[in-house]
């Protein structure tokens, strides 16, 4: 198999607070492949988002990426590069969608502006072609009459218009990874459904590869061909779509899937999660998910358990792997009792 | 950024339509033309003497609408000669100040950490000295000949509190997600500064410069009255006052026809500079006195008209 696109190896981001160091991400390792649609799921909290911004290299003090994380992409070590180098790779191969469109634009710049300015930020065209490029850019993301709309500025469009403004301010210069940070979590239910056709439609249309950040594995579902699962800044579980809604062997993964909601069981109260991640600073020994578990045991509260492969391409940080039958024994977590 | 026309039109039409933006803009604008083509109209020089002895503190006439002074100097062509003098010192000063602190709160607010806190206690340290006091102890190392040396002075102590106002802002604004989103479509910091911060706290600063012009203004007259801004015989509006002092007790209108004119250009900059606070993008202005519903009101209405 061909080199993956990006392929993170041990990453670890650190904030060094005042109240001690937050390992908000904890060696994480994954790779994307050319193309692919990745779903990187977990609660707030779980270090998804701060993975996005390391992979982009925007962590800021008191914030730092570790020694000895490796972000290849592109076949170049991006811990590596200068400011500038990364300056380059920023919004042209490596772009980024925000998650709220309300605030993602410049309020005092028409959409048009803004999206040929990444255009002029990469030196990829004077000023009136930087213009037609955003203007086409609009057609493709299906903002109707075009010309007229790149002429608006934020407040006049909605919020699904304005997420579509912000993807095509990220697919301008045809990136080869675009990181989506929760790109649908504000917008209504049927706005969100043709954002996420948009991006499908796009990613077939230029091969572009997407790290759909999420808590909403419904979102994954209908996206992503693998999905990883976050908690407590590690990967605790990665699985094709498939097997993960199939198969989920993680109890935390378990725990997300019962709190969705289904069709047919309206009238049940949807289940949850007991307990909060906690603070990144103070991470549970053991298990980081011992606590919360339902099947925990005395194992989980001192070994830290690394990630099984259970096959298929499935791993599993859990110690169910190779104990089994644990799973008949569910009891009250311990943040309950 | 390039205003695409119909954003700026719209705002002029808005101002026009503004009644207290109407009257200050149509009262400036008749200031700085008597101060462009007024002296040239003039049937005396501003410092033409007329006649010592008997043309001294002549009350106003035919001959002398505002009167002469206490050194036979026609008045009326003083007094309009005060307006390119005091309006262009203002000018300059406030263009002077207004670039310096921008850039300055600018640098401080984006850069952040130690680098802001120096900054910001350099400018407290300026901020605790009166500003009145900070001029007339710089005039004992410099005096300035010329009123561009005066302007250059009034510039340089006035920049303190546009720096304080855009590095607030700049604060608020590094944590917006358009802020964020710039970076990670690979802006520079100069770029970040100039072309993503820069545009979205024009608002304020235009409004704080309007403002500024009619309380430098004032300050140019306090200064030249007190015998430390323009040097005699230059007849800036405070220096008219200044000699004044010196002539006939009764001589009313040696004091009045200047008086009226610094009331009348300092109120009419303060007028401007709240109708614009009005119409420049209400969203921004408002934040801080106006309650959340009424802005939301207004910001609707607009998208209504826009």
């Amino acid at each position: 198999m061909a080199d993956p696109l990006l392929s993170v190896r041990d990453l670890r981001t650190f904030f060094y607070t005042e109240n001690g160091v937050a390992r908000s991400v904890d060696g994480v390792s994954f790779d994307i492949s050319a193309g692919e649609t990745v779903g990187l799921v977990g609660e707030s909290g779980s270090g998804k988002s701060v993975t996005a911004l390391s992979l982009m290299r925007l962590v800021r003090p008191p914030g730092r990426i570790e020694p000895g994380s490796q972000i290849v992409f592109d076949g170049v070590d991006l811990t590596a590069l200068d400011e500038k180098a990364m300056r380059a790779i920023r919004g042209a191969r490596l772009a980024m969608v925000f998650q709220e469109p309300m605030t993602a634009l410049n309020p005092v710049f028409t959409v048009g502006d803004q999206i040929a300015e990444v255009v002029r930020v990469h030196h990829a065209g004077n000023k009136k072609e930087a213009w037609a490029r955003a203007v086409k850019m609009l057609e493709t993301v299906g903002i109707p009459s075009p010309e007229q709309r790149a002429n608006e500025y934020p407040h006049q469009l909605s919020g699904g218009m304005r997420q579509r403004v912000v993807i095509a301010m990220a697919l301008i210069m045809n990136p080869a990874l675009v990181i989506a940070d929760e790109p649908t979590t504000a917008l209504d239910v049927t706005i969100q459904a043709q954002i996420l056709e948009l991006l499908r439609d796009l990613q077939q249309k230029f091969g572009t590869s997407i790290l759909l950040i999420t808590h909403d594995l419904g979102v994954v579902a209908e996206t992503a061909s693998r999905v990883i699962v976050m908690y407590g800044g590690e990967i605790v579980e990665e699985a094709p779509v498939g097997d993960l809604f199939a198969r989920a062997h993680h109890p935390y993964t378990e725990g997300l899937l019962n709190a969705m909601p289904q069709v047919g069981h309206e009238r049940e109260r949807l289940a949850t999660i007991p307990g909060t991640v906690p603070p990144p600073t103070k991470w549970p020994q053991g298990c980081r998910f011992h606590d919360r578990c339902p099947y925990a045991w005395d194992r989980c509260a001192n070994e830290h358990p690394p990630l099984y492969q259970i096959g298929g391409g499935h791993v599993s940080r859990c110690h169910l792997a190779v104990e089994p039958e644990r799973r008949a024994h569910k009891h009250e977590p311990m943040v309950v009792a | 950024m390039t205003d695409d026309g119909s954003g700026s039109r719209s705002f002029v039409r808005r101002l026009l339509e503004h009644p207290a933006g109407r009257w200050s803009l149509a009262t400036i604008l008749l200031l700085v033309l008597v101060g462009i083509v007024g002296p040239h109209l003039m049937r005396y020089g501003p410092n033409d003497v007329l006649g010592m002895a008997e043309l001294h503190n002549l009350p106003p006439s035919w001959q002398h609408p505002f009167g002469t002074d206490q050194i036979s100097r026609d008045l009326l062509s003083r007094v309009v000669t005060g307006a390119r003098i005091s309006l262009g010192i203002s000018a300059l000063a406030v263009a002077l100040s207004i670039t310096v602190g921008t850039a300055y709160g600018l640098v401080s607010g984006y850069a952040g950490g130690w680098v802001d806190a120096t900054m910001m206690r350099i400018l407290d340290g300026f901020l605790s000295i009166p500003r009145v006091l900070f001029l007339i102890a710089l005039w004992t190392l410099w005096t300035p000949a010329s009123v561009w040396g005066v302007a250059l002075l009034v510039g340089a102590t006035g920049w303190f509190g546009v720096s304080r106002l855009v590095r607030a802002e700049i604060l608020t604004l590094r944590q917006a997600t358009f802020i964020e989103s710039a970076r990670a479509l690979g802006a520079s910091p100069l770029r970040m500064m100039w072309r993503h911060l820069l545009p979205n706290v024009m608002t304020p600063v235009i409004v704080f410069a309007t403002l500024s012009v009619g309380n430098v203004i004032l300050i140019e007259s306090g200064l030249s009255y007190l015998g430390a801004g323009t040097r005699p015989p230059t007849a800036s509006w405070g220096a008219i006052f200044n000699g004044a002092m010196s002539a006939a007790p009764n001589a009313w209108w040696i004091l009045l026809f200047p008086g009226l004119a610094i009331i009348i250009t300092v109120l009419a900059f303060n007028v401007l500079g709240d109708a614009l606070r009005d119409v420049l993008d209400p969203r921004h202005l408002h934040a801080s006195h106006t309650p959340q519903i009424a802005q939301a009101a207004t910001s609707a209405s607009l998208d209504k008209n826009g």
